[in-house]
């Protein structure tokens, strides 16, 4: 299974057992990745995310939590921080916000995803991995909505299959996947083509 | 046919950008509000969630709406602009105001704060509490500025609801608080009612980041988690604001994830406390 060249961003969704679940997929992001990839994991809202620290060690890319206003670099793998939304806006550029929680949650997936949908349309793939509730489905079926490449993780294989379920429901995926059929996946990003930035 | 799906979903994103732009234009022409500065992503997603509740299936149907039921402008307006705070939050930023900040505000012999953007008001209270302990209230009038007549009566009011109040307190505790929470409210019928006596501090009045000027000297303005909701333009126009309200060596209090860094604003202020992002006004020649 390999993607297509025009592949700008990448956007993963999970919740419980996620820690786990990047820990397969994102060492297999190639070195100079020309996408870039933006993570939402729930976590407690309040205490800060250590995640960037955590995969910077496991991972070829740069890794950082996200900063408001920042433009996007392709080729680096940003997590929403604890207790703000993470969004993509025009530019692209990232863009934070404290809005009410949306399924309980703050970061939430389904706002991560239906931004990034807005701004890179066709030219994304949105993953779905393991988690115990309902976030991230509407967002997938608005990137699937926008011509984008939706992946979601066999259920069988999740820690908690509750969003990956929900997410199926609410529209088919393009690929259902092991995390390994998932990791290989990911190892075919493009990585020499210089992409090209919308204005 | 790839293509021509794509092409065909990029039409509709295309029109909704054209409505969406026409609607904000139309706020501000119609009601004096101006979004225009504001950062899209967050505002198009709330402009979504207005569509569905006055039911309109286009933008432009919303736009029909507003233009010629004020009402309806009135509960939109609650949809763009209503920030959700709590009392103390980011409780470290509160106590590095006492440690570090504090001391050099005791050096006036009278201080006016401004807290811009204040929402439903968690943040003027949190503020007014701090200074209180620090013995520095009598001396300070609070400025809390919201664009919102119907946030900032209901922060006037000075009313939440009961159960918030634990994660408010749990807050207060780890701001280095020499005092209870329960010191400065009452509660009655599921709801915590604050003191006048902090109240009688605090100015709460309309005020525009985006359109109006600066109306105060102040020696500190507390302004979090606002810029986010604006672009870089409306965001040097608002720290541009509070440069010029600033006294001499003033200090600039921003949100945890917020960064002047991508400012044109960026060199006229001076990290004070770097962690918490507490600045400091430059001096200029």
């Amino acid at each position: 299974m390999s993607l297509r060249g025009d592949t700008e961003a990448v956007v993963i969704g999970a919740s419980a057992g996620g820690v786990q679940a990047l820990s397969v997929l994102l060492p297999a992001l190639p070195a100079n990745a020309a996408a870039a990839v933006l993570i939402v994991l729930h976590l407690p809202r309040d205490r800060p995310s250590l995640l960037a620290d955590v995969f910077a060690r496991k991972c070829l890319l740069d890794v950082r939590e996200a900063q408001d206003k920042e433009p996007v670099v392709p080729g680096t793998v940003y997590f929403a921080p604890s207790n703000y939304h993470l969004l993509v806006d025009q530019g692209p550029r990232l863009a934070l916000s404290v809005d009410e929680l949306v399924h309980h949650s703050r970061p939430s997936i389904d706002v991560l995803f239906e931004s990034a949908a807005e701004v890179y349309r066709h030219r994304l793939l949105g993953i779905i991995l393991t988690g115990a509730n309902e976030d991230g489905a509407q967002g997938l079926a608005a990137i699937h909505d926008s011509g984008g490449v939706t992946v979601v993780q066999e259920p069988e294989t999740a820690q908690s299959p509750q969003m990956v379920m929900s997410a199926l429901k609410l529209r088919p995926a393009d690929h259902v996947l092991s995390l390994d059929g998932i990791a290989a996946m990911l190892t075919t990003l493009h990585t020499t083509r210089a992409v090209t930035r919308r204005s | 046919m790839d293509a021509e799906i794509n092409a065909r979903r990029a039409a509709d994103s295309k029109e909704f950008d054209i409505e969406f732009r026409l609607l904000i234009d139309a706020i501000y022409h119609m009601y004096h509000y101006d979004f225009r500065g504001y950062a899209s992503a967050s505002l198009r997603r709330r402009v979504k969630a207005a569509m569905g509740r006055f039911e309109c299936v286009t933008l432009s149907k919303l736009q029909d709406r507003v233009v010629h039921e004020p009402e309806v402008f009135a509960g939109l307006l609650d949809y763009l602009t209503v920030q959700v705070s709590e009392m103390f939050r980011d409780p470290a930023y509160f106590r590095e105001l006492r440690r570090q900040v504090v001391p050099l505000l005791r050096t006036y012999p009278s201080l006016k704060v401004w807290v811009a953007g204040c929402s439903a008001g968690e943040e003027a209270y949190s503020m007014a509490i701090l200074l209180r302990e620090e013995g520095l209230l009598p001396k300070t009038l609070i400025y809390a500025t919201d664009i919102n007549p119907r946030t900032l009566s209901n922060a006037e009011a000075g009313i939440y609801d009961i159960d918030r109040i634990a994660g408010f307190t749990m807050n207060h505790r780890s701001s280095g608080a020499n005092s209870s929470l329960s010191d400065y409210y009452t509660a009655a019928y599921g709801k915590a009612v604050f003191d006048k006596s902090l109240k009688s501090h605090i100015v709460f009045s309309d005020h525009s980041l985006a359109t109006d000027s600066v109306f105060a000297e102040v020696q500190l303005v507390s302004c979090r988690n606002v810029l986010i909701y604006f672009n870089r333009e409306l965001q040097d126009r608002a720290l541009g604001l509070f440069h010029e309200s600033l006294c001499r060596q003033g200090f600039l209090g921003i949100g945890a994830k917020e960064t002047l860094r991508f400012s044109s604003q960026a060199d006229r202020f001076d990290f004070f406390v770097r962690q918490e992002r507490i600045y400091q006004k430059r001096n200029e020649p």
